[in-house]
């Protein structure tokens, strides 16, 4: 292999798996350590800076990070990146001075946010303190899209979600809250310098199965329900309740549910158990609070009497997978299964929908009927407007939202600047080493075996009792410690400079994990199989170094390297170092 | 500092027969100084004895005194262990093997510890065929305390604080020939490729078996005048040819070119391949070994490998014929057979 180049950024970055997961690539092991010092409000600006919303994120976040994280390669279960970020916004200090400053002498150019969710809110955050002038428009009565409207408060307390809506609404954006945009045409006529969409996907899907419409206000779309929870239109819900659907939002429906007046409830899914779309964590608090999940069940048509609906029936079914792995779901041929039902749910998916863009303003729509838009500028046809969010691609989560947001708000920043929107800011990059004497790291290098802790939840009778009472309690600082100690610290890197090595083998020997060989050099599949222990994970890189005197070559397989520093301490040359890597995704209106 | 070798492991460790991996066969954190050529060489003894499903209750390290004697704490943290005096290893090591055979004994020594204040031990080991894997960590000086030239130390060679060596060097293999071992092997910590296997064989092999293994000292004898620094001796080392040692119960895989293999079947069924690089020594001839690590050190380069193997060992039980069971099995009955046997000892000698 020829030797790695470690000055491409991208390098170290993949080794800091979590970083690098997270789709705003929040720099989770150095906001990890700030908590584990105590230093909670500057490890929740860290993360303020990249995605915006630490408090509603350290409760609600996908956390994609979660299984990309290096520890659940060594041990059961990954760091609690997601909660940890929670312990730092739980206890910060006030962050008003901290903020960025807003300019009073704006640029002159004005912006347009339509839709008030976590893409128009990031957008806004990262341009307002640039000097732009912002109107955000939104049907709803306050801002926060979806996370006001569907996350229900015993997952996300509204005054966490109010909390960081305000940092970015107080920098000065104008809001026209309550105003659905009806006419993409008419704000284009408004003379806005630039136009972003995060309308999200708004359309929940229906089943029009037979009895639909008798059943009449009996059955609900799963996400326009919990929004009428939200905004306290709907305040209970039958005794008997079906919840159909396998994911995530269906497991809003059924907790919500349950706190509304619904004893028996139950989630009905088509696919099997394992096959379902929520996240296991979701399903495990589901089921915690007694609610069943029934998978394999297909619903054949609502059961009516009197015109009353009575429940419904459902086919049982098998799913069998093709040699390509496709999944198709075979009726067992047993009797059709009936299940009482005073309300029935259904969140089987969300779409987007643009009634409001008219077709000749120069935005073009592909064949679903979804805009076209550039995977890195969020551009549409239309130079003028950008899209991000569940509005550009599809539905995802509120950390790709952000994401998107900051992408958008760059290429929004270079088009008004007369720029190219393809000429984006390199990455800010920086690379440190810890050493402070012979064997001593400025970072905590010993590796804790603790397990994975469990976050506290509250007396499962009260949370049931009351829709608002936040089911989670979180960490408290002692357990925040012990948990942020499980964190590898996988942004010290392992830096090795071949003109120093002796070839003594000594990192070789004291390495935990057995990831640093001395081999003669091949192609990567062939050096492969000649390390000193399987490196079979190929998502993984091999750090290669340039030829030795023996003229091996250095190979690290960086696949389960704890970054204990071991190999740095026992080298007699300091061939190998460990250096602190940080990574910043460069934002609107800064240079590399 | 680290006290400490984090708890994980790679998750994809093989494991032996035994089901163990090689972590099973590690020893506590090194305090050797970072580099030290005897901690690869302890790394080599954890991959030989896992390799070789060896039990790990069922193998006894002793050593005398140094950095060398030192290093077993490092390995083998589940096996019986004897840190004793210094240069007194082998008389240790001789009355635990004659209390108990079941034992693989593993002697671990320096240069200092052997050829200088231990000698008289060492050599009577040898020449009662005493069954032990004994290995030299040698780095031509005394480590421990800071860095005097041993008595293996090369003529004309120097430590990084001291002046050329006055005096010749004690081969240690050469030695071990002349009063009779049965298996002798040199090699270099830095060659785990080559010691491995060796040590596999060694172990394997019944009687004494010395491999004197070249061990640079980092700290104070591996700097350029020196010819133990892990520059020198790479440049330098000469290799008898590889070796190769399939457990008894595996399959012979590899082809090897006729004429320049050899195979070895030792008396536990495993197989020794030995892969000649060179035609100018023949490992189971004593002279021949002799002469070819005469012709290598005036040649200024160092013989590593197997350089001599008695094929028809015969150990110090067999020759003293030795209780087969552990002494502290041995019960009243067994060590006092009773009347009717005295009296016919005694008739016998009438
Ligand atoms: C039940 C449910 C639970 C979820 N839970 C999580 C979770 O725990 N974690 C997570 O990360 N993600 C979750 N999501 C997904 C997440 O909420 C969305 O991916 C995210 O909010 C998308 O952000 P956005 O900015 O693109 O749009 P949205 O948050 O959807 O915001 C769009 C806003 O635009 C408004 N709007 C739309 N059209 C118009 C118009 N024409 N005029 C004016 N206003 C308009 C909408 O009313 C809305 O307020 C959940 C989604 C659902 C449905
Ligand atoms: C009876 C006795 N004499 C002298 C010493 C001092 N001493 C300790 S270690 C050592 C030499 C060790 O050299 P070597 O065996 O080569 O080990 P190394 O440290 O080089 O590995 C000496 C002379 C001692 N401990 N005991
Ligand atoms: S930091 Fe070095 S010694 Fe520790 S696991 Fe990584 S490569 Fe191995
Ligand atoms: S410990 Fe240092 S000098 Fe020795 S092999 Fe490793 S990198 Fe090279
Ligand atoms: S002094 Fe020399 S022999 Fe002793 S531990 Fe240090 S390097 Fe090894
Ligand atoms: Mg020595």
């Amino acid at each position: 292999m020829e030797p790695t180049d470690v000055k491409n950024p991208e390098y170290f970055h993949k080794v800091v798996d979590c970083q690098y997961a997270c789709p705003a690539h929040t720099p989770v092991p150095e906001y990890i350590r700030l908590i584990a010092a105590q230093r909670y409000t500057e490890a929740y600006m860290i993360n303020w800076e990249s995605n915006v919303f630490p408090g509603v994120l350290g409760r609600t976040c996908d956390r994609p990070c979660e299984p990309a994280c290096r520890r659940g390669r060594v041990e059961k279960e990954p760091v609690a990146i997601c909660r940890l970020k929670r312990v730092a916004a739980d206890n910060k200090d006030s962050i008003a001075d901290l903020l960025p400053e807003i300019p009073r002498q704006k640029n002159g150019k004005r912006i347009a946010c339509i839709g008030a969710g976590p893409a128009s809110l990031t957008v806004a955050r990262d341009l307002m303190p640039l000097g732009y002038d912002i109107d955000i428009y939104d049907n709803q009565m306050a801002g926060g899209g979806m996370m006001r409207s569907q996350i229900p408060s015993f997952r996300l307390p509204i005054q966490v979600l109010d909390e960081e809506v305000n940092y970015i609404l107080d920098m000065g954006v104008t809001t026209f809250f309550d105003t659905e945009v009806t006419s993409m045409r008419s704000i284009l006529d408004k003379g806005y310098d630039a136009v972003f969409v995060g309308t999200g996907a708004p359309r929940g899907k229906g089943l029009d199965l037979p009895g639909l419409e008798e059943a009449g206000d009996a059955v609900h779309i799963g996400i326009d329900w919990l929004s009428s929870v939200a905004f306290e239109h709907t305040h209970k819900i039958g005794k008997r309740v079906l919840v159909l659907g396998g994911g995530n939002t269906a497991m809003d429906c059924c907790r919500t549910s349950k706190r509304l007046g619904g004893e028996d409830v139950r989630v009905v899914v088509r696919s099997p158990f394992a096959d379902m779309k929520a996240s296991p964590w979701e399903k495990e608090d589901a089921m915690h609070e007694g609610i069943p999940i029934y998978d394999n069940h297909t619903p054949k048509e609502f059961v009516l009497e009197d015109g009353e609906l009575k429940g419904m029936l459902f086919e049982k079914v098998e799913a069998k997978y093709d040699e390509n792995g496709k999944r198709s779901l075979v009726p067992t041929g047993e009797d059709l299964v009936f299940m009482e039902a005073d309300d029935v749910l259904m969140a089987i998916g969300q779409e987007n929908a643009f009634p409001w863009i008219e077709r000749d303003v120069d935005i073009d729509f592909d064949k679903w009927d979804m805009p076209v838009v550039d995977a890195t500028s969020f551009q549409s046809t239309n130079e003028k407007v950008f899209f991000g969010g569940d509005a550009a691609f599809g539905p995802e989560n509120v950390i790709t939202a952000v994401a998107h947001g900051h992408q958008a708000a760059i290429s929004i920043d270079l088009y008004c600047r007369g720029e190219s929107v393809q000429n984006r800011p390199a990455p800010f990059t920086n690379l440190v080493s810890q050493k402070m004497g012979i064997h001593e790291w400025s970072y905590d290098n010993a590796v804790e075996s603790d397990e994975r802790y469990v976050v506290p939840l509250a007396p499962l009778a009260k949370a049931l009792g009351d829709r608002k009472v936040e089911v989670e309690l979180g960490f408290d600082q002692g357990m925040g410690f012990k948990e942020a100690e499980r964190c590898l610290n996988c942004d010290v890197q392992t830096v090795f400079q071949e003109d120093r090595c002796i070839e003594c083998d000594a990192c070789v020997d004291i390495c935990p994990t057995d990831c640093i060989s001395f081999v003669g050099n091949a192609g990567e599949e062939e050096l492969r199989t000649r390390l000193s222990a399987p490196a079979g994970n190929l998502a993984q890189d091999l750090y290669v170094s340039e030829s030795l005197p023996t003229t091996r070559v250095m190979v690290k397989d960086e696949n389960v390297c704890l970054h204990c520093g071991l190999c740095a301490e026992r080298c007699p040359t300091t061939a190998w170092d460990m250096q602190k890597f940080f990574y910043g995704v460069t934002k609107a209106g800064q240079t590399a | 500092m680290s006290y400490q070798v984090p708890k994980f492991r790679h998750p994809d460790l093989p494991v032996n027969e035994l089901g163990y991996t090689r972590a099973d066969y590690e020893g506590a954190i090194s305090t050797l100084c970072a580099g030290c050529g005897h901690d690869s060489i302890s790394g080599s003894i954890v991959r030989a004895c896992h390799e070789l499903s060896l039990e790990p209750h069922k193998i006894a390290k002793l050593s005398g005194i140094g950095c060398s004697s030192k290093a077993p704490t490092y390995f083998l943290g589940k096996s019986h262990g004897f840190n004793s005096v210094h240069g007194r290893m082998p008389s240790v090591v001789t009355g635990a093997a004659m209390a108990n055979r079941e034992l693989m004994y593993l002697g671990v020594s320096g240069d200092g510890d052997t050829a200088s204040i231990g000698m008289g031990q060492f050599t009577h080991a040898i020449r009662r065929n005493l069954n032990m894997v004994y290995i030299v960590m040698n780095n031509g000086c005394y480590g421990l305390t800071k860095g005097q030239d041993s008595a293996t130390a090369d003529e004309g060679s120097a430590s990084k604080k001291g002046d050329p060596n006055p005096f010749g060097a004690i081969d240690l293999p050469g030695l071990a020939l002349q009063l009779g071992a049965t298996f002798v092997a040199r090699s270099f910590s830095g060659d785990k490729d080559q010691l491995v296997p060796l040590i596999k064989a060694a172990m394997t092999h019944r009687g004494f078996a010395l491999i004197d293994v070249v061990s640079p000292c980092v700290t104070f004898n591996n700097n350029a005048a020196s010819t133990k620094s892990y520059e020198f001796v790479r440049e330098h080392a000469a290799a008898t040819g590889t070796v190769d040692f399939v457990p008894m119960r595996e399959e012979i895989t590899t082809s090897y070119e006729p004429g320049h293999s050899q195979e070895v079947t030792l008396h536990d069924g495993s197989v020794l391949h030995l892969h000649k690089l060179s035609d100018d020594l023949d490992p189971f001839d004593r002279s021949s070994a002799m002469l070819a690590l005469e012709r290598y050190r005036s040649a200024g380069q160092i013989l590593t490998g197997l350089i001599y193997m008695n094929k028809d060992s015969h150990d110090l039980h067999e020759v003293l014929e030795t209780s087969r069971r552990p002494l502290n099995t041995l019960v009243e009955e067994d060590l006092c057979p009773g009347n009717k046997v005295l009296q016919n000892i005694n008739a016998s000698l009438r």
